[in-house]
């Protein structure tokens, strides 16, 4: 502005280096608090729309699987809340190989929390020791673990390999009842889901006699 | 009138000044932003970092035009953009070179900053600035590299995104509320989208324009790392310095025309680039039943992968005695003072215990974020007397050269299988890395320096 003028009935300026009002202070920081609250608490419906949506949890309802038709030696992929469930139908030299991994495994008789249910943890991991029932999710970054049930000297396994799984992400590998070896990325062994027999020849994946899903 | 600026252009430019601040931007930001003269090839980057974010929001907005952020028909879209939509192949290829060429720039940019001391004070908050649009890079590169629903798409969000599960206590229900699902699944890929193509981008733009000003309010850095401002000519103009425009507009066109020679046969004769720019994988359809047999990220992600892989159990022993050792040495023999001289090494000392009490999954992925992170902290970091490589000792120049080297092979290794020997390499590599960015304060200042020159090195062509 070039045309300045002082203007000298300014009755209402007020001194700039006048301390502020402490009253004020207080109303405005309260008003600013408050404020703050309101927006802080619209935040939490917005975080919330991150949830897995009412139709994705619906998705997670458990599964019936007929295992009478799997033949030993073989495993059956089934989908549980989007993720792999292997059956495996283990034959007698493999549960033998088992024993044999007992040192090796880094948690032979699963004693971690939150991997396990009750009922299986024993040296099988297993309700039956012939049917094994995990989720193909590697516990340590989540890839899906491929299966190699040849025993004996390979690639990328050891000469003493009794059948299992080795992850292709990071190299985890785990036995025939789903134990980590020890000193492999992945800290725990795969993960039992909820399950029980509905006969002797079906079983349903995702709810026990707890309910727990 | 009264109430309107004075100003001294006249016609449209003045009518506009007098109501936005248009000369006055433009002189401050390039016809009197005074750079150091003696800049040199290194200094092409900055204004290609710029060019290349252009090429990927232009391209990025073509492609969103055909593109469907959908599980079911995402690859088919993007298949579609390949090979119906007229010209998509360009626009596609040109966007996935540009994020590959993205990060080779930006690693040369951050390399002259690590050379010439372009962190150091007064430029730490350019220097932070720079780090955060580096992370936000990472992102927007994470993000994307979903959205064509490919198998390596897939399984690499499902790996990163587990990646916080590690977390103590909160972390398997964190993974869930990222994710949208208890797996990568539509509602994943939905998200992704918007936080590739609205949130990241608003936050990376911000960021280059926080980068630009905090640089242009500290002036340019430059290979000598002398300051230019307090050498004035007889004009009150930094003597050692020229005006932005239009020498190095001029300068960076230059750049320019090199670096779309090579962007340009990278579009069209590599844009797969041998399977490092866009991963074979990635061209099956994803399948949340079947992890490829081998998966990795994409290239630029690989140094910090491999330090992820790098940390086991074993390697958690190694970290917990370093620091132990740096405990002692701090309590010993450190410059801290009063409290801090107790209660440094008894945070590194709890820091060893929880190594060893914590799975290792979780300290793999503190040492990946921790590898980034620590970039933050360079500028208080470095003790060394001078900025520049050039007055340094010879040996932090071989330093240097084993800390590029060394990144190199970490880069190299995440791309391949996991096997014993890479894995020790690794751990070696991780070692090195870390040890670079944690020992400086005491490294950067040992050593004979060469005397810093009083003018900037300049031999007019």
């Amino acid at each position: 502005m070039s045309q300045d003028t002082i203007v000298l009935d300014d009755d209402g300026a007020v001194d700039p280096n006048q301390p502020p009002d402490p009253s004020r202070r207080f109303w405005v920081g309260t008003a600013c608090a408050m404020g703050g609250v309101a927006g802080v608490a619209t935040a939490v419906p917005f975080l919330s729309t991150f949830e897995p949506s009412a139709r994705a949890r619906a998705a997670g309802a458990p599964v019936e699987v007929d295992v009478g038709n799997i033949p030993p030696g073989q495993m059956r992929t089934v989908e549980w809340r989007g993720k792999p469930v292997w059956i495996i139908h283990r034959t007698s030299e493999q549960l033998e190989g088992l024993k044999a991994n007992d040192p090796l495994v880094a948690d032979p008789e699963s004693d971690r929390p939150g991997f396990t249910p009750e009922y299986a943890k024993n040296e099988y991991r297993s309700r039956k020791p012939e049917l094994f029932v995990c989720v193909g999710i590697c516990t340590h970054l989540g890839c899906s673990p491929t299966p190699h049930f040849n025993p004996g000297p390979q690639p990328s396994l050891p000469d003493n390999w009794e059948g299992g799984f080795l992850c292709p992400c990071h190299g985890s590998t785990f036995d025939l009842a789903g134990r980590v070896f020890k000193n492999k990325p992945a800290p725990d062994n795969l993960e039992v889901p909820p399950y029980q027999y509905l006969s002797d020849t079906r079983i349903i994946v995702g709810v026990d006699e707890d309910n727990k899903a | 009138m009264a109430g309107e600026k004075t100003v001294e252009t006249t016609g449209l430019l003045g009518w506009l000044d007098r109501r936005f601040p248009v000369t006055s931007t433009w002189k401050a930001h390039l016809s009197e932003y005074y750079a150091p003269k003696n800049f040199n090839f290194w200094y092409f980057f900055g204004s290609l970092a710029l060019l290349v974010l252009v090429i990927q929001i232009v391209t990025g907005i073509f492609l969103v035009m055909h593109y469907k952020p959908d599980a079911e028909r995402a690859f088919q879209s993007v298949e579609y953009i390949m090979r119906e939509v007229p010209w998509g192949w360009l626009v596609r290829y040109m966007h996935s070179t540009g994020a590959s060429m993205f990060f080779v720039v930006v690693y040369l940019h951050m390399l002259r900053g690590l050379f010439y001391g372009s962190y150091r004070k007064p430029r730490e908050l350019v220097w932070i600035f720079g780090v955060a649009i580096f992370l936000c890079l990472m992102a927007e590169a994470f993000f994307g590299y979903l959205l064509p629903w490919g198998q390596m798409s897939y399984w690499g969000a499902q790996v990163i995104v587990n990646l916080f599960s590690a977390i103590p206590f909160i972390g398997p229900d964190l993974s869930i509320w990222i994710r949208g699902d208890y797996v990568v699944s539509d509602a994943t890929l939905n998200r992704f989208f918007s936080f590739h193509v609205i949130a990241i981008p608003l936050v990376l733009i911000g960021l280059v324009a926080a980068h630009l000003v905090a640089l242009h309010e500290v002036g340019s850095n430059n290979p000598d790392g002398i300051e230019i401002k307090g050498k004035k000519d007889r004009y009150g103009r930094p003597v050692d310095g020229i005006p932005f425009h239009p020498y190095y507009t001029v300068h960076d066109i230059m750049g320019v025309a090199g670096f779309l020679i090579i962007f340009a046969a990278i579009v069209f004769f590599a844009p797969e680039m041998g399977g490092y720019f866009l991963e074979y994988n990635n061209f099956i359809p994803a399948d949340q039943f079947k992890t490829p047999p081998h998966i990795a990220p994409v290239w630029y992600f690989t140094p910090f992968y491999s330090m992820l892989r790098a940390t086991t159990d074993d390697f958690t022993w190694v970290l917990a005695g370093a620091a132990i050792v740096a405990a002692v040495a701090l309590f010993l023999k450190g410059k801290l003072s009063g409290i801090w001289r107790i209660a440094v090494p008894v945070v590194l000392i709890v820091i060893a215990v929880l190594l060893r009490t914590i799975d290792a999954k979780f300290w793999g992925v503190v040492a990946m974020g921790g590898a980034v992170l620590i970039l933050f902290f360079l500028p208080w970091l470095d003790h060394s007397p001078v900025k520049s490589i050039r007055y340094r000792p010879g040996w932090h120049k071989w330093l240097y050269g084993i800390f590029i080297v060394n990144f190199l092979v970490l880069g190299y290794l995440g791309t391949q299988p996991p096997t014993e020997a890479f894995n020790l390499t690794a751990q070696i590599g991780t070692l090195i890395y870390l040890g670079f960015f944690l020992l400086m304060p005491v490294w950067s200042r040992l050593g004979t320096f060469k005397p810093v020159p009083d003018r900037v090195v300049f031999h007019a062509h």
